[in-house]
């Protein structure tokens, strides 16, 4: 669930592909071996933590992933990234990313691209928008839930003749996680 | 009387000392008159059983406009993704932490007088929620309120649902039980449901069918489902 050992990663780190080939960085989710399209592969994914002890009024913009474990009352963006607030994360303040990740306590409308999840002991007071979401037993949620519903442009019209259609992509992009597999 | 309600959340939350909770808080009382205390949550697979009153609910859904539908029960990915599936926007109110906040510290039940406390549970529970709404998912949460605020929490709903809209609510049928299973409730298709025993604890008062439609005497309809067990479905119109 809430994964300690990215919290005690320093904050500063070398990218790029010559970062993937350096020891001592058990846990990164990143190469170790040297490959010849290493400069082709993207930059290994960074994170930045706000300490339990840290407290901060303001606009947080993150072009990487966040741990927020502290206080933060404000904006929270990070687009194309993941914030995670931490099981002693207190926030207030309107959240948008790619996913988020709640364990801890948000007041405040979030906004996720792809994912929401609010683990076992979250608190979540606030609108969410997201195309996916996860909740586990436990956490207190009280809000909206708006699905983003991704319309993907239809191809042309082709005369069928078979009657039963599949799910549609949209139906399953509007799913919400951690259910029950029948369905 | 002791708060069985806390117990109740300790014990659905997963707290190690919600057995301690449970003990009496007046040990002078003989036992056989001791009022009934929530019981630590029973340890039971989910069960599966049909909900009628569920399939008439899910079919009075005009799911060709949008709607929004109020869910009392809590968040549970079951729910939310059977009801955004049909298209709606769920307003999502844990019923039950709201309680707690408001009427947790010492009596549960007493405490339920006290109009500064009621008029907060009111305010949390209702005016935050962007209504009107065209249908509430308020599966077993009235019974573990005391009359007066029964009475003032149907107000509430009566005001933010839109005329139309429709109720599922469930009752206990065992009229004479001290204490009565509290359940999560997670669609399982639109005619199932799965019940997730979370507890024990004293209703507010009996439920019996004169009573439940006296509670909705404001709304338009009342229909009741039977079933062979000891929960009472009840779909209310307003």
């Amino acid at each position: 669930m809430w994964n300690r050992r990215k919290e005690e990663e320093p904050t500063a780190r070398p990218t790029g592909a010559a970062a993937s080939t350096v020891g001592g960085n058990e846990g990164m989710p990143m190469q170790t071996t040297p490959s010849r399209f290493d400069h082709d592969a993207p930059p290994a994914p960074r994170t930045a933590t706000i300490g339990k002890g840290v407290s901060i009024t303001g606009q947080i913009w993150s072009k990487e992933d966040l741990i927020i474990d502290g206080e933060v009352d404000g904006t929270i963006e990070a687009a194309d990234h993941k914030v995670t607030i931490g099981p002693n994360g207190k926030v207030k303040a309107t959240i948008k990313s790619k996913d988020i990740v709640v364990i801890g306590a948000v007041q405040g409308n979030v906004e996720a691209a792809e994912k929401i999840d609010i683990k076992k002991d979250a608190r979540l007071f606030g609108d969410i928008k997201t195309a996916r979401i996860s909740i586990e037993d436990g956490a207190i949620f009280k809000g909206s839930i708006d699905i983003i519903r991704n319309e993907t442009p239809k191809p042309a019209a082709k005369p069928q003749p078979t009657a039963a259609a599949p799910a549609t992509q949209q139906t399953l992009a509007a799913s919400a996680g951690g259910s029950d597999p029948k369905r | 009387m002791a708060n069985p309600f806390k117990a109740l959340l300790r014990a659905v939350q997963g707290s190690d000392d919600s057995a301690t909770s449970l003990r009496p808080e007046r040990p002078q009382v003989p036992p056989s008159i001791e009022q009934p205390q929530a019981r630590p949550p029973v340890v039971a697979p989910p069960q599966l059983r049909p909900s009628p009153a569920l399939r008439q609910f899910v079919r009075s859904l005009d799911t060709t406009r949008d709607l929004r539908l109020l869910d009392l029960g809590g968040a549970n990915a079951a729910n939310i993704q059977f009801m955004t599936q049909l298209g709606t926007r769920l307003y999502s109110e844990d019923f039950f932490a709201t309680l707690e906040d408001c009427f947790g510290d010492g009596d549960y039940y007493e405490n339920q007088r006290d109009p500064a406390r009621v008029d907060s549970f009111l305010i949390q529970t209702f005016s935050e929620q962007r209504g009107p709404f065209d249908g509430a998912l308020v599966w077993d949460c009235l019974q573990f309120l005391r009359p007066s605020l029964l009475d003032k929490t149907i107000d509430h709903l009566h005001r933010v649902l839109e005329p139309g809209a429709h109720i599922i609510a469930y009752f206990s049928a065992d009229e004479r039980a001290q204490t009565i299973p509290q359940y999560q409730f997670k669609i399982n298709d639109q005619q199932s449901l799965f019940l997730e025993q979370r507890g024990e604890m004293p209703p507010g008062q009996a439920f019996s069918n004169r009573n439940i439609e006296r509670l909705f005497e404001d709304f338009a309809a009342t229909k009741f489902f039977l079933s062979r067990d000891q929960i009472r479905e009840v779909l209310v119109r307003r």
